[in-house]
């Protein structure tokens, strides 16, 4: 007689923890019931983004770049289980590195991106870069690649993240999600929406408080979205799924000046 | 319900305490590190035993105990560790995709963190630094440096952009006995980033955090040969240097070994950087508060008993607060507690070795012989092992030994000053140039001291601060070259013109 | 640096007897009833009945209203009772008002007096007024009780601050100087308390004056209490530790000191459920 495996229930990743939608809706995709946000878990989750934020950003860059570090340590252990879930060979090894390569750029990016500033005056005058703040992501394809691709520049800078999984295959993000929750990464830092893309990503679009928008993504509706985020001066960022750069942790970044003179 | 007349009355006593609160021993448990009985150079992934055949007792300064047989390495010992690092740079390690290598230095990062409380209590043991310091500070800041180092190690383009940077090769690595695992990653971290392999010799008396390192390497899996360990005195030392198969010397000591080898290497090519001696000044304005300034002036010479080539020695207080600031200094320095490395209550460790207690002895002898008034804590020191009361010397002249020369103890001369000016002008009176502190409430003033300053790392209402991110390094006699930060990696990589 | 001394055995018992004999037994809720005051005052007296070595506490300390049953409770006990007053815990009532309280207090019996200062007054700059209240206050309490006054650290923003009113506090009068009301989202911490501990000893080498010093809100755990006291040894030496110069305000502090205290004499991790709760 075979052994009759127990089915998991795949929820979404809010504040830490994975509560069903408030909606109670389900939707299928990859012969599963997978839970359909509706625009009040997003509300829920962007409110809990930005209280997150405020630990977040204020965490020293070493430990935000050691929780990058250690996302990837537990992607690594569920490296197997990663696997079963994606088509192209490679893909996980791809996003685990990637983790990785992120997490060392925590405590080096401000030498890079930021400066003192040669000023003609007795002042001295240096550029900082500080997180922007709760950013919205709609992850493009591949399902885990492209979600880790665009996420881990958005939180390495100190932003925290509501992402919008991929549509048709979204089981590989709640698998990630698991990661993200045994990886000592602050509640709320990362939170991840699977469901219906032409339901959620207006109301992500059109948020007040969404400081900023990952357009990766987004196919037809871009455009669209771009002009609901003009609302609230959102910075709206168009990446590339598969690609690596300072200057995409950079685009989730503000630059401070600050002069202060220079006297006895 | 009664009770006893002698419970009632017990419970009433209320007057003060006659009797000192002594606090009981807080050891931290000794067990948790196994030393071997000897060990031999770690060449090529495994240890081996030396060719010279000779081995040397390292002790516990603290109990002058022996605790471990190590390896002295020899021209011909040498020789070896320097081809198994060229065969692992031809070899296996500069092909590896940089994000590879990256991944061992992470690898080597988490796996220090996990045996943390091993390093910490072996660096004390052997080393004789309170085990707060070397729990606290030592251990967590040498895996910051490994885990700082790892994230370059695939992005040198961006550190370095339009140079294409590129390892150098084999580097050699001579560190002292003052922060041993901490100068250990402060070398090998961004050596190996960069993708060169290396030999490095601990300093003569701190060999064994870098022989317990050798199975972190293990560990980690690092291909045989990347790092090499050869124990050694100072003979070990001037054969790495003079070898010809080395291509970059990196040396922290004293200035007059670290002249030794500028001298050697005249002419050779090779790379060099060197992190030497420093006679650091730390200012007190008259607007610091007071309080904290004196906290800040202990940490800057009782911290690591004054071993510090960074050690904030001599103190300029504005002449207006001398009275209350030297009076807060006295009263701070009876409270500092000098005993056991290894009890968890202990402000002020042991001597390194004889010969650093017999050198600091000799200069506060020059001190009194020349005028100073020295003033030093009522203090119980334990009978065996090498220790030095925490001293202060007051009325010190600019010209006096004690004022000059590098003392590398738990020893402060205190000189005065009237105006920026004039601080300025005797802080940089100094072949030195390594650190300086300023205390002062006003920021502008922070930063017009900072820019006048001559020296490589100014400390402004706090001291003796490190971190992977800072360079580190020094002006002048203090040495040249930077480690930490972005500017670390520069010694490292062979690059393009500009 | 002293945050981290380790207190071990012997001496870790020994300083938690002294925080027991130093701690000001505090209830200050709108629910405070004659009933909740007597049991405290028992707790206070006695606090551990299986073990009559275990000392007294200082003081119970209360609201206006409570303090003739606390007195009644404690009379004929070492243990004092010190009372709240001045619109404690904002201070935000008019002085005449403030005073009548105070006036209250101290003819109803009440050994000591804890008041608050204006911190309305301070951080909008009227330091002279901060001062005036402390001195009319003192006057009232006069020889009959000895005043602590409340700078209420957490409010005030900078350690500049919480210097400036420690000595306005011993200028007008203060016998003791008190960290905060417990009312207040951040209450004792150790750098606000070391930096008082540095005003009363710059004070008292500059004038001979003693001013005691009470930490209150947030001391939970004997871990913290201890720190407290290593602070007061290294800052002020072996005379200010003392209940005559030092308090520590609390209420579910004791029972944790009871159960270090069982847990040194066993050696075995203790059980809440064995210690009373009043």
């Amino acid at each position: 007689m075979k052994r009759l495996p127990v089915q998991k229930t795949y929820k979404l990743f809010i504040g830490g923890a994975f509560p069903r939608s408030e909606s109670g809706r389900t939707y299928v995709a990859e012969r599963a019931n997978v839970a359909r946000a509706s625009r009040k878990d997003l509300r829920d989750a962007v409110r809990i983004a930005r209280q997150a934020g405020v630990g977040w950003a204020k965490a020293t860059a070493y430990n935000r770049g050691q929780v990058l570090y250690r996302i990837a340590e537990m992607m690594e252990t569920r490296r197997s289980e990663l696997v079963s879930f994606v088509s192209r060979a490679g893909e996980v090894d791809r996003a685990i590195d990637r983790v990785v390569w992120y997490a060392g750029w925590a405590d080096k990016l401000g030498q890079v991106i930021g400066s003192a500033n040669p000023v003609a005056g007795p002042y001295f005058n240096f550029t900082v870069p500080e997180p922007t703040g709760v950013t919205g992501i709609l992850a493009p394809e591949p399902p885990l690649l492209g979600l880790v691709s665009r996420l881990s520049p958005v939180i390495v800078g100190g932003n925290t993240a509501v992402v919008i999984a991929s549509e048709a295959h979204p089981l590989v993000a709640i698998e990630f999600a698991e990661c993200l929750a045994t990886a000592d990464v602050p509640p709320g830092v990362v939170n991840i929406l699977t469901g219906l893309r032409k339901e959620l990503a207006p109301w992500l679009a059109s948020h007040m408080d969404v400081a900023a928008l990952d357009l990766t993504g987004g196919d037809g509706d871009a455009a669209e979205l771009e002009r609901l985020g003009a609302e609230n001066v959102k910075r709206v960022v168009r990446g590339r799924p598969d690609g690596q750069s300072p200057y995409d942790i950079a685009a989730f970044l503000e630059l401070k000046t600050v002069w202060h003179p220079i006297g006895m | 319900m009664t009770e006893r007349k002698q419970d009632v009355a017990r419970r009433a006593e209320k007057s003060p305490l006659t009797t000192a609160w002594d606090y009981a021993p807080a050891p931290e448990a000794r067990d948790i590190v196994h030393i071997q009985e000897r060990y031999g150079l770690f060449i090529g992934g495994k240890f081996v035993e030396p060719l010279s055949g000779e081995r040397y007792t390292t002790i516990d300064p603290a109990r002058e105990e022996p605790l471990s047989e190590v390896a002295q390495a020899n021209k011909a010992d040498v020789n070896r560790a320097v081809k198994a690092a060229r065969g692992a740079f031809d070899g296996p390690w500069s092909k590896l995709r940089p994000s590879e290598r990256a991944k061992y230095l992470f690898r080597i990062a988490r796996i220090l963190q996990e045996r943390s409380r091993e390093f910490a209590v072996l660096e004390s043991l052997n080393g004789g630094k309170p085990i707060r310091e070397s729990r606290d500070v030592d251990v967590p800041l040498a895996a910051a440096h490994f885990f700082y180092y790892a994230g370059w190690a695939d992005k040198l383009e961006y550190a370095f952009p339009n140079r294409r940077p590129r390892p150098i090769g084999v580097a050699g690595q001579i560190i002292p006995w003052n922060f041993p695992l901490l100068m250990l990653a402060w070398k090998i971290a961004p050596a190996l980033a960069a993708g060169n392999t290396v030999v490095l010799k601990p300093a003569e008396t701190t060999p064994l955090t870098a022989l317990l390192f050798c199975d972190v390497v293990r560990q980690a899996e690092l291909p045989p040969g990347v790092v090499n360990i050869v124990t050694g005195d100072g003979r070990t030392g001037a054969e790495i240097v003079a070898h010809p198969g080395v291509d970059k010397i990196a040396f922290t000591g004293s200035t007059e070994v670290g002249k030794a080898i500028q001298r050697t290497l005249a002419g050779t090519g090779k790379r060099l950087t060197l992190e030497l001696g420093g006679k650091a000044a730390n200012i007190i304005f008259d607007d610091a508060p007071l309080d904290q300034a004196v906290e800040g002036i202990i940490n800057g010479i009782y911290f690591n008993q004054g071993h510090v080539c960074c050690a904030g020695s001599r103190l300029f207080v504005q002449e207006s607060i001398y009275e209350a600031t030297i009076a807060k200094l006295k009263r701070r320095m009876r409270t500092l507690r000098v005993g056991d490395p290894l009890d968890k209550n202990t402000d002020v460790g042991a001597i390194n070795s004889k010969a650093q207690l017999e050198k600091i002895v000799s200069l506060v002898r020059s001190g009194v012989e020349e005028g100073a008034e020295l003033y030093q804590p009522p203090c119980k020191l334990p009978e065996r092992g090498y220790w030095f009361v925490p001293t202060v010397f007051t009325n010190v002249a600019q010209s006096y030994r004690i004022a000059q020369e590098e003392i590398f103890g738990p020893v402060l001369s205190v000189l005065t000053f009237r105006t920026p000016d004039e601080a300025i002008e005797k802080a940089n009176n100094t072949p030195y140039g390594l650190s300086a502190g300023v205390w002062t409430e006003k920021g502008s003033r922070i930063l017009a001291m900072a820019q006048r300053l001559r020296a490589g790392v100014i400390w402004a209402n706090t001291y003796n601060r490190f971190d992977p991110a800072s360079p580190f390094g020094g002006y002048k006699e203090s040495g040249f070259g930077r480690e930490g930060g972005r500017h670390g990696l520069e010694a490292y990589v062979a690059m393009d013109d500009a | 640096m002293l945050s981290k001394r380790s207190i071990k055995r012997e001496s870790k018992v020994f300083a938690l007897e002294l925080a027991i004999r130093m701690m000001d037994l505090t209830t200050l809720e709108g629910a405070d009833t004659p009933g909740k005051v007597a049991a405290l005052s028992s707790k206070g007296i006695r606090p551990d009945p299986t073990d009559p070595g275990i000392p007294s506490v200082a003081a119970i300390c209360v609201y206006p209203n409570l303090v003739p049953y606390a007195l009644e409770r404690t009379r004929g006990t070492t243990v004092r009772v010190a009372s709240v007053a001045t619109a404690f815990p904002s201070g935000q009532s008019p002085i005449e008002v403030k005073l009548e309280e105070t006036r209250w207090v101290v003819e109803a019996g009440a050994h000591e007096v804890d008041m608050v200062i204006d911190r309305g007054a301070f951080l909008s700059g009227r330091y002279a007024q901060v001062y005036d209240e402390i001195v009319r206050v003192k006057e009232i309490c006069g020889q009959r009780a000895h005043l602590k006054v409340i700078i209420e650290t957490g409010e005030l923003g900078t350690y500049d601050n919480v210097r400036r009113a420690s000595l306005l506090a011993i200028a007008g009068g203060a016998d003791f100087i008190k960290t905060s009301t417990g009312k207040a989202a951040t209450n004792a911490t150790l750098p606000v308390a070391l930096c008082m501990l540095e005003v009363i000893r710059d004070v008292h080498e500059e004038t001979g004056r003693v001013v005691g010093m009470k930490v209150a809100g947030g001391i939970r755990q004997s871990k913290q209490a201890v720190q407290f006291l290593v602070q007061v040894h290294e800052t002020l030496g072996l005379a200010w530790l003392t209940p005559d110069r030092y308090r520590i305000g609390a209420s579910t502090l004791l029972n944790d000191v009871l159960m270090q205290i069982r847990k040194e004499r066993t050696g075995r991790y203790q059980n809440p459920d064995y210690f009373t709760v009043d």
